[in-house]
């Protein structure tokens, strides 16, 4: 059997390759192609902890996990195509019309 | 044979039944609206007024209840209760602002009204949560449909901005709550709250690393929805692009919300690993206080001027967190002082507002009190409740959670606290001295054909004062409410019976 | 380790059966490669345009509401494993669950997002 511990330092390395994404890509959509990453790193996390308690929360939280994940991306990208539409840019250092 | 028990989950109809009308209303918005003129939206508006009303009258018979719902999924009592009548009464609000607001901005009324419903139903189920995941579905139905809201002026660029701005950093803050949850579930071995309670509360866990990283990871997902510093940087541009409605939406709702959830898990179930987590939000509250209040004294934006003020009283907020449990009722107590003290200055700030830009610089409100005594004097109310100057409502919650804090030890953070309260008078007071003692400005056009907009001024200037003149009963309702939540332990997983 | 083997045993004969195939195509196979050969296929019509175009985005919406409700539809997988057991209360939950979806369906509908044109 395949250690907890392997499972979630696989899966604290994934969440940690997202947030770095999302820090250092200026490109809207690899942002959150980044964050995706995250959730799944996440979803990652929930099957290990749940399989090894013989728990079913940790499945079944999965799945609205991938569900909110779908209205996230659906919401995401009409909004990413709203500003294309707009501004004909998806880079993130271009949306500088509010500055303190 | 199945792996769970039917008869086990407890089928509780009435604690969810304000849920149940808020979607159904929400359905019946979108499939009445499709084919209404966006200039005619205001139709869709009154019945969403009502269907939240219907929802409040519901609401009010849990009040008193006591137990858990859905195999524990919900928790029913007067914590959950009270959150879900301030959101359901900041909704309302919400609509009488947008009734005009939305015709005359031409925003689409199926979709706004509709959205709007589906957000206060995420909050509710974020006020109600009785698991961790129940939790994070009602932040993402409240968010995802905040992110819509904040960009629904499509052809508006700021507008666009604000949208994506808030999704961004809203679903990576997602990422470190869930995360978190994540985290936590392993430690404890249930995502349920009151067992959750109950594995810290026997002192077995001690400080696992999975548990101290899984709150770590919360506090970072909570920090950024309600906007608490160093994770503050997208409300200032969210709250300026986005139409002025939602913008109080998102500065009262989202908040109210966020921090029903935040107290309920932190306060309550983590209450007895306080040893970690509470020095972190000692350093967040006065960062949060501090950043907030300074960076708004800048301001020349009337709405970026209140989200920077939204973040301090987010930092007020925290600074009861960190002083622990006894300061939990008067938390409860400043919120709902602030949510309809924002509210009404919120509303003055749409008075003024005319379609695109004007109206919404700090010099648009230069002489406002001499043509709009009545006006003037609103947003006056409203400025000194935000100051915490006595009588209004904004002066007992601050004094309520400065003692708190001081009863129990915390002087360095109410020195700071205080100490940023007197920073905030200066912006406050800008903007009242530019109102009675400047010339110039705008014009308010049209106030007698916004009757929606006026009845939400003059309503939440009587409550801020209400609040703040006579509050025995509001402190009375809101220490049953945090009691309800973190009393009794014993009972805290017992079933309702249906 | 046992319940695995069938599994291995499947994976193995496709290999070889897919391997041996390309090995033979590889071999006899006539190979006369041209220019029209080199082109990106597009289903059999002549290429037009840069595969980097710009699409309508009309194939977006599309996209996405296929994406919502093929997601929706996850929850109903476990619902169709336990049906049995939930009886009456779980067909009528299912049933509230699609009704929900169909509001949404019927709204894309009214708005137009199904038409093409």
């Amino acid at each position: 059997m395949i250690p907890l511990t392997y499972m979630m330092s696989l899966s604290a390395i994934i969440f940690a390759i997202g947030v770095a994404g999302v820090i250092i890509r200026r490109n809207i959509l690899v942002m959150f192609m980044s964050i995706e990453l995250m959730l799944n790193a996440v979803n990652l996390a929930f099957i290990a902890i749940g399989s090894r308690l013989g728990s079913m929360d940790g499945q079944v939280i999965v799945f609205f996990v991938m569900t909110v994940a779908a209205a996230e991306a659906a919401v995401g990208l009409g909004i990413i195509i709203s500003i294309f539409r707009n501004r004909e840019t998806v880079h993130a250092d271009d949306l500088t019309l509010m500055r303190w | 044979m199945s792996p769970f028990n039917l008869a086990a989950i407890n089928f509780v109809w009435l604690p969810i039944l304000p849920l149940v009308v808020v979607t159904v209303a929400a359905m019946a918005v979108l499939l009445a609206g499709v084919r209404v003129d966006d200039s005619e939206s205001e139709g869709l508006g009154l019945l969403t007024l009502a269907s939240l009303a219907v929802a409040f009258v519901f609401t009010l018979g849990i009040l008193g209840q006591y137990g858990v719902a859905f195999a524990g999924a919900i928790s029913v009592d007067s914590f959950s209760a009270f959150f879900e009548l301030v959101i359901l009464i900041a909704a309302m609000f919400t609509v009488m602002m947008s009734l005009d607001y939305a015709a005359e901005n031409r925003i689409p009324g199926a979709e706004y009204y509709s959205l709007l419903l589906f957000s206060v139903l995420g909050m509710m189920l974020m006020a109600a949560a009785g698991d961790l995941i129940v939790i994070f579905l009602g932040l993402e139905t409240m968010s995802i449909t905040v992110y819509v809201l904040a960009g629904i002026m499509r052809r508006n660029a700021k507008s666009n901005e604000a949208a994506i701005k808030y999704f961004l950093l809203g679903a990576f803050s997602t990422g470190f709550l869930l995360y978190g949850i994540a985290l936590v579930y392993g430690a404890t071995g249930t995502i349920k709250l009151g067992p959750i309670h109950d594995a810290l509360a026997s002192g077995a866990m001690g400080s696992n690393p999975l548990l101290l990283a899984g709150i770590g990871m919360m506090v970072i997902g909570f920090g950024f929805k309600v906007a608490a510093v160093p994770f503050h940087m997208w409300a200032p541009d969210v709250y300026e692009g986005a139409p002025t409605p939602v913008t109080a939406f998102m500065a009262v709702g989202v908040k109210l919300a966020a921090f029903a959830a935040f107290i309920r898990v932190f306060m309550v179930d983590f209450a007895s690993v306080g040893a970690h987590w509470q020095t972190v939000l000692w350093v967040i509250a006065a960062l949060t206080m501090t950043g907030g209040n300074l960076i708004a004294v800048v301001q020349t934006n009337i709405k970026r001027m209140l989200a920077y003020s939204a973040i301090a009283h987010a930092g007020y907020l925290l600074l009861g967190m960190a002083a622990g449990v006894r300061s939990g009722p008067a938390i409860l107590y400043y919120l709902l002082g602030y949510t309809f003290t924002n509210l009404g200055a919120f509303s003055v700030v749409i008075a003024l507002e005319r379609r695109g830009e004007a109206g919404n610089q700090i010099s648009d409100f230069r002489g406002l009190a001499a043509r709009q005594p009545l006006l003037a004097g609103a947003m006056a109310i409203f400025l000194l409740s935000l100051t915490g100057v006595p009588p209004m409502a904004g002066f007992v919650g601050k004094f309520y959670i400065f003692s708190e804090a001081l009863h129990q030890g915390y002087v360095g953070l109410v020195i700071i606290a205080v100490l940023n309260s007197v920073v905030s008078a200066y912006y406050y007071f800008y903007v009242l001295v530019a109102m009675y003692m400047q010339e110039g400005g705008v014009e308010v056009e049209r106030l007698s054909a916004r009757p929606a907009l006026v009845a939400a001024v003059g309503l939440a200037a009587l409550a801020t004062i209400l609040i703040g003149v006579y509050p025995q009963p509001y402190i009375a309702s809101a220490a049953n409410a945090f009691h309800s939540a973190s009393g009794a332990e014993g009972s805290h997983s017992a079933a309702l019976e249906p | 380790m046992t319940t695995w083997y069938p599994v291995a045993v499947t994976l193995l004969v496709a290999g070889v059966i897919v391997g041996v195939m390309c090995t033979i195509n590889m071999l006899i196979g006539p190979k006369r490669p041209g220019a029209i050969k080199s082109e990106a296929f597009e289903c059999g019509n002549p290429p037009s345009g840069s595969a980097w175009g710009r699409f309508s985005v009309r194939f977006y919406l599309t996209a996405i509401l296929f994406l919502i409700f093929d997601v929706e539809v996850i929850f109903l997988y476990p619902w169709a494993v336990e049906l049995r057991y939930l009886g009456m209360f779980g067909f009528v939950e299912a049933l509230i669950f699609i009704a929900i979806l169909c509001v949404g369906l019927l709204y894309a509908w009214q708005r137009g997002a199904l038409d093409w044109d």
